[in-house]
């Protein structure tokens, strides 16, 4: 691989920032909309737009540096508190950062900047800065010296083919020593422009008694003769102008100059050469003087190139390190191999006879432990707070609420509980879809919350927690909750239930995760734009999550997601299905048992169920549901699993054998081919097979519509 | 898939198909290996023989005879896997046996003329002629996407 | 003969670009994160010029121009400021803080260097 261009990577590193940067923009403009409106986090924000613009400019985003720095003049004049915050300020502002977080985006992906938005929000910036746009200056970056006072007034100054000659004198002032200044840098930079003469006038330095050390005596008269522009002899003087006295005067070109001194000043022994500048007269200046003739002397200052600095102390709080993400993916591969190869090894060695108390069986097991911390350790690298997607679901529910009139407030809880980086990016879009439909369904108009007594604001509220080893985020409106009848009839319109279905309140509410309740035409992606909340479940399964509902009437719905830890590993069951080796996640499995004559049941050709302590589970058949074989004779004898569907129902598969239960490490299965049904992932076993990862929810669902069943939440009562 | 337009000249895989030729472009091939059992895929249509362990990766496996809609014959001697990536994804490549590697000249490339091998259209991207020989130069991209209607 | 540098900035972005413009250039730079770090590593180095943002958090550019005036040993030390604005208000600023001088930002490279020399020769 060729060198990367360091711009490039400089780029995509401004670009991580940025992120950074809205986010605390984010923090900033929600502590102030919570009341707090304290300075520092003013400032905040301020910086977080100041160093957008900043590092835009450096990578010449013009669209983005124009709107960040009228941005930033509005936040200028709220930090300097010539402008006083309101509500309708902030709301603007929190629009002023979408929009900034767009063209942040846009930017770094390249793409073409509308204007429309912009320009909006911008007058309305404006109007409250007071600023007419054209009041905004071009941003100066040259070095252009500020006004001096020269008095000097040529034709064409720009001949700069010709070679003129000037007299310079310079005469410091203490002031300019104070700011850092200093006499030799100016005279260096003088005598690079061409050909000098320097002479130093050290007649006003007094005697060593009268000295004050502080004060500078000495004076300089250059003879420079360069073809360089005026205006680059004054840029010389551009940062000491003010805390010196100067003058740059034409002379004549036809005085000829040469290396000798002028006859009426003593000649010193100055040289044009910079390395060779020695000022006598600085020997007679104590202390602070010699300091600021440091630079002068060869002191080779030893560092070499590329020494990074050791930190004597912790920079921040949390110190932090930059990581690939391609080098955590590539650990958390090698992990995954270690554990297939420890099962490999486990497995080999369990044909043996070795004793389990025997040193290498011990070993083993230790073995096994270590791996699985190390699993644990390097699962956590790639969690992050859930904090960035919580502050996208605020945008959302910002835009969802203007869209619909209602005024609606998101709350979250739990912003810093920590979750799988690739869970989090597959999450949100269900979340997404979700907080729109609270917003736009869950939550009642204004009138029709006042009327009920509630307060006219309508509240969402987002949170994630650890809970027994999975995470649980949960969305909870404070809505009118689910109408029920409606949901009912809706089913029954659509022929996903039968008419005269009797359905528990929270049957009801799972038909809401029916595919084809969704009264949009097509279910393609999930941007909220009428689909179904079975498109959501299905994107939550994948995650090897699951999700419920809990509606209370007038008072609001809660969605709770429940999600593992890491997507990388599966405690699963190990079992055979006609002759092929498959694993279904244990935490899906309830019960086994043998099928018997007398708990088998066939209520009609094709569909059996088995009594269950008084209930009646339907049967699926493994291997003709995948296809592996045609329907069984009889099913007598065989071994059953029951498993928990989404639902809350109980499913019963039957299959061939049961080996065993183990962690499985998960390798997921490629989107760009076929996707299998009922097919989760699969998952590499000790001897180097394949084995399949089930997902049985998806299997029964899948099943229950092939037959022709529609799918009646199954719970009958014998 | 590469496909040059500044490079004169192209190096291609050619590997033997129910008795004909048929070729790739080698900047696509990741390696080459024998057959070992698929775990089948479920509902899969039936050209997918499932997944291989590839070293720690889940490769799927297509026998290209069948997908390219030759006759199946009984017998299959189908033995060589060709594993191809196309566009970050891999998938392996069932066939009879690999020839050979070749460099044509990009200007030696013809189009294939609307041909339908069985439900194959667009499958084949190119021909070429070589020692009298035709070979037929396969589109990866239209190979390897495996559209709804695919399905069984 | 190769010049130490102090780079102060909150922007990792601007660090990187100083870093970047300067490292080829023969300079050895240091960077640290805002004015309160700015002052930690100072007493580790001993830079020949330090360049530092005036926006930062916990102690900001002036602050740290001020303290880097306060010791001694860096009284005459030149300090250069960045600024995003070429505003007269804000360099009489910065120089009555005790800035030698100033960059304006976005920095050409070659400017910057050829003000490093400037105020260091």
């Amino acid at each position: 691989m060729t060198n990367p261009d360091p711009m490039a990577e400089i780029r995509a590193s401004f670009f991580i920032e940025c992120e950074e940067l809205l986010e605390a923009m984010q923090d900033g403009l929600q502590t102030m909309d919570d009341g707090q409106q304290d300075s520092e986090t003013i400032n905040v924000v301020f910086r977080a737009v100041h160093s957008i613009k900043g590092g835009a400019g450096a990578f010449g985003l013009e669209p983005l540096v124009r709107f960040a720095h009228r941005y930033e003049t509005v936040m200028d004049q709220v930090r300097s508190e010539t402008l006083a915050i309101t509500s309708d300020l902030l709301k603007l502002f929190f629009r002023a950062a979408d929009h900034l977080s767009d063209l942040v985006r846009l930017c770094r992906d390249d793409m073409d900047i509308p204007q429309a938005e912009g320009d909006a929000i911008l007058a309305e910036l404006d109007l409250h800065a007071g600023a007419t746009p054209a009041e905004e200056e071009d941003e100066d970056i040259d070095f252009q010296p500020l006004g001096l006072s020269l008095d000097l007034d040529f034709g064409d100054d720009d001949d700069t083919t010709g070679t003129s000659s000037y007299r310079i004198t310079f005469a410091p002032a203490t002031e300019m020593f104070e700011t850092g200044n200093d006499a030799v840098p100016i005279l260096r930079a003088l005598a690079d422009l061409g050909d000098c003469t320097t002479t130093c006038d050290a007649e006003r330095v007094p005697a060593l008694a009268s000295l004050a050390p502080e004060t500078p005596y000495l004076s300089w008269t250059v003879m420079l003769s360069t073809t360089a522009a005026i205006d680059e002899i004054t840029s010389v003087f551009e940062f000491v102008d003010g805390l010196c006295t100067f003058a740059i005067e034409p002379v004549d070109n036809e005085v000829g100059f040469s290396d000798e001194a002028f006859p009426d000043l003593p000649p010193l022994d100055l040289l044009p050469e910079p390395e060779e500048v020695e000022l006598p007269p600085l020997d007679m200046l104590p202390e602070p003087a010699e300091q600021i003739s440091a630079p002068v002397e060869d002191t080779p200052v030893v560092a070499p190139k590329n020494e990074k600095p050791a930190r004597t102390a912790p920079a921040s709080p949390n110190a932090v390190v930059r990581v690939d993400l391609d080098r955590i993916e590539r650990l958390v591969n090698l992990v995954g191999e270690l554990v297939i190869n420890q099962a490999m090894l486990a497995q080999s060695l369990e044909s043996t006879t070795l004793s389990p108390h025997s040193d290498a069986m011990r070993g083993l097991g230790e073995f096994q432990r270590l791996t699985r911390d190390i699993q644990d350790s390097v699962m956590m690298i790639r969690a992050q707070p859930v904090k960035s997607m919580f502050q996208r679901m605020s945008r959302i529910v910002r835009e969802a609420s203007a869209a619909v009139g209602k005024d609606v407030r998101l709350v979250t809880d739990g912003e810093n509980t920590e979750v799988d980086k690739t869970v989090i990016e597959r999450l949100a879009d269900p979340l997404t879809h979700m907080i729109r439909n609270a917003v736009d369904h869950g939550l009642e108009d204004t009138d029709a919350r006042i009327a009920a007594g509630k307060p006219s604001q309508g509240q969402v509220r987002l949170s994630a927690a650890h809970r027994s080893g999975r995470v649980v985020i949960e969305i909870k409106d404070d809505g009118g909750g689910i109408n029920r009848p409606r949901v009912k009839q809706i089913a029954i319109d659509k022929g996903l239930i039968p008419a005269d279905s009797t359905l528990s309140d929270s049957e009801i509410d799972n038909l809401l995760f029916l595919p084809g309740f969704s009264t949009a035409a097509t279910v393609s992606d999930l941007s909220g734009r009428g689909v179904g909340m079975d498109v959501v479940r299905t994107a939550i399964q994948a995650l090897s999550g699951r999700i419920s509902i809990s509606s209370t009437k007038g008072e609001g719905t809660t969605f709770s997601i429940s999600l593992p830890l890491t997507l990388a590993v599966l405690d699963g069951m190990v079992i055979k299905v006609a002759d092929e080796t498959l694993v279904i996640p244990l935490n899906v499995v309830t019960e086994t048992l043998t099928l018997r004559a007398d708990n088998l049941d066939e209520i009609q050709p094709g569909l059996a169920v088995v009594r269950v302590r008084g209930s009646m589970v339907p049967l699926f058949d493994l291997g003709r549901h995948l296809g592996y074989r045609k329907q069984k004779e009889t099913y007598v004898d065989d071994i059953v699993l029951l498993i928990s569907k989404e639902d809350g129902n109980q499913a019963a598969l039957i299959v061939d054998e049961i080996q065993d239960q183990r962690q499985v490490v998960i390798k997921g299965l490629d989107d760009n081919f076929y996707r299998a049904p009922g097919i989760a992932a699969a998952t590499i076993l000790g001897d180097g097979q394949i084995a399949l990862i089930l997902d049985p929810s998806d299997i029964v669902t899948q099943a229950a519509q092939d037959a022709g069943h529609p799918n009646v939440p199954q719970k009958l009562e014998a | 898939m590469s496909d040059s337009d500044t490079s004169t000249s192209v190096e291609l895989l050619t590997f033997k198909l129910g008795g004909q030729e048929y070729s790739l472009d080698i900047m696509c091939v990741i390696e080459i290996r024998g057959w070992t059992r698929a775990t089948p895929l479920p509902h899969a249509p039936s050209f997918m023989k499932g997944v291989i362990n590839l070293r720690g990766t889940v490769l799927p496996v297509m026998d290209l005879a069948e997908r390219l809609g030759l006759p199946v014959t009984k017998h299959t001697n189908r033995n060589v896997i060709i594993v191809v990536k196309h566009e970050n994804s891999m998938t392996g490549l069932l066939v009879d046996a690999v020839s050979d590697i070749i460099t044509i000249a990009q200007d030696d490339l013809q189009p294939s003329p609307d041909v339908t091998s069985g439900s194959g259209q667009g499958f084949i991207k190119s021909l070429t002629l070589r020692d009298d020989q035709m070979i037929r130069i396969l589109d990866l991209a239209h190979v390897v996407k495996i559209l709804e209607s695919d399905a069984a | 003969m190769s010049l130490e540098i102090l780079a102060v900035d909150d922007s990792r972005t601007m660090r990187d670009m100083i870093r970047l413009a300067l490292e080829p250039e023969g300079f050895t730079v240091h960077t640290a994160d805002d004015g309160v770090h700015g002052t930690e590593v100072l007493s580790s180095i001993n830079p020949d010029v330090i360049i530092t943002d005036i926006n930062m958090p916990r102690m900001d550019g002036f602050g740290f121009i001020d303290a880097v005036r306060d010791q001694n040993h860096h009284r005459a030390t030149p300090i250069l400021v960045l600024t995003t604005e070429a505003a007269p208000e804000l360099k009489m600023r910065a120089r009555k803080a005790g800035a030698s001088g100033w960059i304006v930002k976005p920095f050409d490279p070659v400017k910057l260097v050829k003000a490093l020399h400037m105020v260091s020769g």
